[in-house]
C-alpha cells in the first residue's frame, strides 16, 4: 500500500467549513441558563463551599497573608465601589470630621457597644502592610492601622449561637427615589478572628479617607476586596444572615457573587 | 474519555476566564498594580504615583478625532484592533468590552457568573488532571506515548519539513511535534495555569506564600496565567486544524472509541 498524500485542495475546503461552523455557534447560546439567579447558575456556585473548605484545609489555623515591607508602598490605595456617601446619616457623621461618630456591637452579644473613634484607638492596634486583591483583578499594597476585630468581640462578649459578624454600612450603592440599598458584608467567626482582620481607621500613616472607608472599615487580608466593607455604621453578630436582605450575605452576594471570597 | 472532559472544560475555563479578565483588562508585572497616571483620584483620596506604572497589556476603547477606537497596548505600543479587541458589536450598536461578546461567557459583562463557571470548572480540571497523570504514568502512555526520547527527537527536522509541506502521515503513534505539544500542554501548561490560578487566590497565598515567590507576585501570576491561555488556544487551533488534515472521520473515530485506521500495513485494521 503507498502512502496517500492528502489532497490540499480538499483540506482547505474543510478547513473554511470547519470555521464557519465555529462562528456559527456563538458563547451567547449559554446566556439564557447561566445569569444571576437562574438554576444552573446557583447550582454552579455550590462549588465556593468546596473551595472554601479546601482553603480552610491547607491554611491552618492562622495563615498569614504577606505583610510587605514599607518601600513596597508605591502609591495611594487606589479607592473602589462607593467613594464618597451622600446619604443623610453620612453627611451627618461627616460634618464634624466623625467626632460623633460611634460604631455599634449589636446582637448576640452579652454586651452591646457603642465605641467612639477615639475609644477604638484606645484598644491595643495593629499595623500591617498587606496587599489588596481586588475581585476585578488588580492589587494594591498600603500600610493599614486599627484594632483587632477580636478584641472588639471579645469586649461585647459573643453569646454561644453566634456564627458571623455582619457590617452594617453607611454607603448606599442604588440609589432611587423610594429606596436605598444600603452596603453590607459578613464573615464567620474564623475571618472575624483572625489576628490579622482589623477594624481600620488609619491608612498610610494618615486618617483614613473618605475614599477609602472612613471613619472605620474592616480588612480581612484572606480574602477579596469586596469582602471589607468600608463606611462602618455597626457590626451585627448573628446566627444566620438568611433574613438580611437578599440572604446571601452580604451586597455583591445578593448579586451573585460568592460569600466565600478566598479566591 | 477524558479528552472530551478536557475539551468542555477548557472551553469553559477559557471563555468564562475571558469574562473575568474583562472585568480589569490590564496586566501588570510583579507584586501589585501600578496605575500611573492612571489612579483614581477621588475626594481625599491617596495620591497617584505618576512614576509607579508596570503596565504589560492594556486593553481599552479611547475617543479619537474619528471617533472612538478600541486600542490593544502592548508595553506602552498602541495598536487600533476595532472590532475585536477594546471594541465590537456593530457601529449602531458598539460594545465596549476588552473581549467581545462572542468570545465570553455570559456574552454581556457578568463578573459574578464567569467566576462561579471558572472555579465550577477548576474543580473540574484539577482532579481530571490528576486522573490523566496518574493512569498515564501507570499505564506507561506517558513515557511511551508523549514524552519525547532522544530518537523521537532525532525525526523532528523531517518531521517538520512534512507538516510544512502540509503532509501528515497517518500512523498510530504520535509523531514528534505532536509529542512535544503534548507533553507541554499537559506537563508544563496546564499545571502552570492551575498553579498561577491559585497565585491570585489571597486565601491560598496566606497559605502557600512561597507560591508568591515562585511566579514574582499576583500580578505577574495574573499576567502568566494569560499567557498560557493563549498557549492553550493556540493549541487548540492547530489541534483542529491537523485533525481536519489527517481526515476529521478517522479522528474523530478514534478520539471516540480508541480505534484508528492507520496507512501502514502492519497497523491497518487494527484496533485499541
Amino acid at each position: 500500500m503507498s502512502k496517500i498524500a492528502p489532497d490540499r485542495r480538499r483540506l482547505l475546503g474543510q478547513l473554511g467549513a470547519a470555521a464557519s461552523l465555529l462562528t456559527l455557534g456563538g458563547c451567547d447560546a449559554f446566556d439564557g441558563v447561566l445569569g444571576v439567579g437562574d438554576p444552573v447558575h446557583n447550582f454552579l456556585r455550590k462549588a465556593n463551599v468546596l473551595t472554601r473548605e479546601a482553603q480552610r484545609a491547607i491554611q491552618g489555623p492562622a495563615p498569614m497573608a504577606r505583610e510587605y515591607p514599607a518601600s513596597a508602598i508605591r502609591e495611594g490605595q487606589r479607592p473602589n465601589g462607593s467613594t464618597d456617601p451622600q446619604t443623610d446619616d453620612y453627611l451627618a457623621i461627616q460634618k464634624d470630621d466623625f467626632a460623633g461618630y460611634r460604631l455599634q456591637v449589636t446582637g448576640l452579644v452579652d454586651k452591646p457597644l457603642s465605641l467612639s473613634l477615639n475609644e477604638l484607638r484606645a484598644m491595643p492596634s495593629r499595623t500591617q502592610i498587606t496587599r489588596h486583591d481586588c475581585v476585578e483583578g488588580w492589587s494594591c499594597i498600603a500600610q493599614w492601622t486599627g484594632v483587632q476585630l477580636s478584641r472588639v468581640l471579645d469586649r461585647a462578649g459573643i453569646k454561644p449561637a453566634a456564627r458571623y459578624v455582619v457590617f452594617r454600612c453607611y454607603d448606599s450603592m442604588d440609589d432611587t427615589l423610594s429606596d436605598q440599598t444600603l452596603y453590607y458584608e459578613s464573615i464567620d467567626l474564623i475571618s472575624a478572628r483572625h489576628p490579622q482582620t482589623i477594624l481600620a481607621y488609619g491608612l498610610n500613616g494618615q486618617a483614613l479617607p473618605i475614599a477609602n472607608g472612613a471613619p472605620l472599615r474592616v480588612r480581612i487580608e484572606q480574602q477579596l476586596g469586596y469582602k471589607m466593607a468600608k463606611y462602618i455604621r455597626a457590626i451585627e453578630i448573628v446566627d444566620s444572615f438568611a433574613k438580611i436582605a437578599g440572604g446571601n450575605g452580604g451586597y455583591w452576594e445578593d448579586r451573585g457573587y460568592d460569600w466565600y471570597a478566598g479566591s | 474519555m477524558t479528552h472530551w472532559v478536557w475539551a468542555v472544560t477548557l472551553f469553559f475555563m477559557v471563555t468564562s476566564g475571558l469574562q473575568i479578565f474583562n472585568a480589569h483588562p490590564i496586566l501588570y508585572l510583579g507584586q501589585q498594580s501600578g496605575f500611573g497616571d492612571k489612579q483614581y483620584l477621588g475626594p481625599q483620596a491617596g495620591h497617584g504615583n505618576k512614576q509607579f506604572n508596570n503596565t504589560i497589556l492594556d486593553i481599552h476603547a479611547e475617543r479619537h478625532e474619528g471617533g472612538i477606537v478600541g486600542v490593544t497596548s502592548i508595553l506602552g505600543h498602541d495598536f487600533d484592533t476595532t472590532g475585536l479587541l477594546g471594541m465590537s458589536g456593530s457601529k449602531d450598536q458598539p460594545i465596549y468590552q476588552a473581549f467581545p461578546e462572542w468570545a465570553t461567557i455570559p456574552s454581556y459583562f457578568d463578573l459574578a457568573t464567569g467566576r462561579v463557571i471558572h472555579f465550577f470548572f477548576a474543580w473540574i480540571l484539577v482532579p481530571t488532571w490528576c486522573v490523566w497523570l496518574c493512569a498515564s504514568v501507570i499505564n506507561g502512555h506517558l513515557w511511551h506515548d508523549i514524552v519525547p526520547k532522544l530518537s523521537d527527537l532525532r525525526l523532528l527536522p523531517g518531521d517538520i519539513i512534512s507538516h510544512l509541506r502540509l503532509e501528515f502521515p497517518r500512523k498510530r503513534s504520535y509523531n514528534v511535534l505532536q509529542k512535544l505539544s503534548y507533553a507541554a500542554i499537559l506537563i508544563l501548561v496546564i499545571p502552570g495555569m492551575i498553579l498561577t490560578g491559585l497565585t491570585m487566590s489571597p486565601g491560598v497565598d496566606s497559605a502557600w506564600p512561597w507560591l508568591l515567590d515562585v511566579f514574582g507576585g499576583r500580578q505577574t501570576a495574573r499576567l502568566l496565567h494569560f499567557c498560557g491561555m493563549l498557549v492553550i488556544v493556540l493549541f487548540f487551533v492547530v489541534h483542529i486544524v491537523m485533525v481536519i488534515a489527517a481526515g476529521p472521520i478517522n479522528e474523530m473515530r478514534s478520539m471516540i472509541t480508541g480505534w484508528y485506521r492507520g496507512d501502514d500495513p502492519e497497523a491497518a485494521g487494527g484496533g485499541a
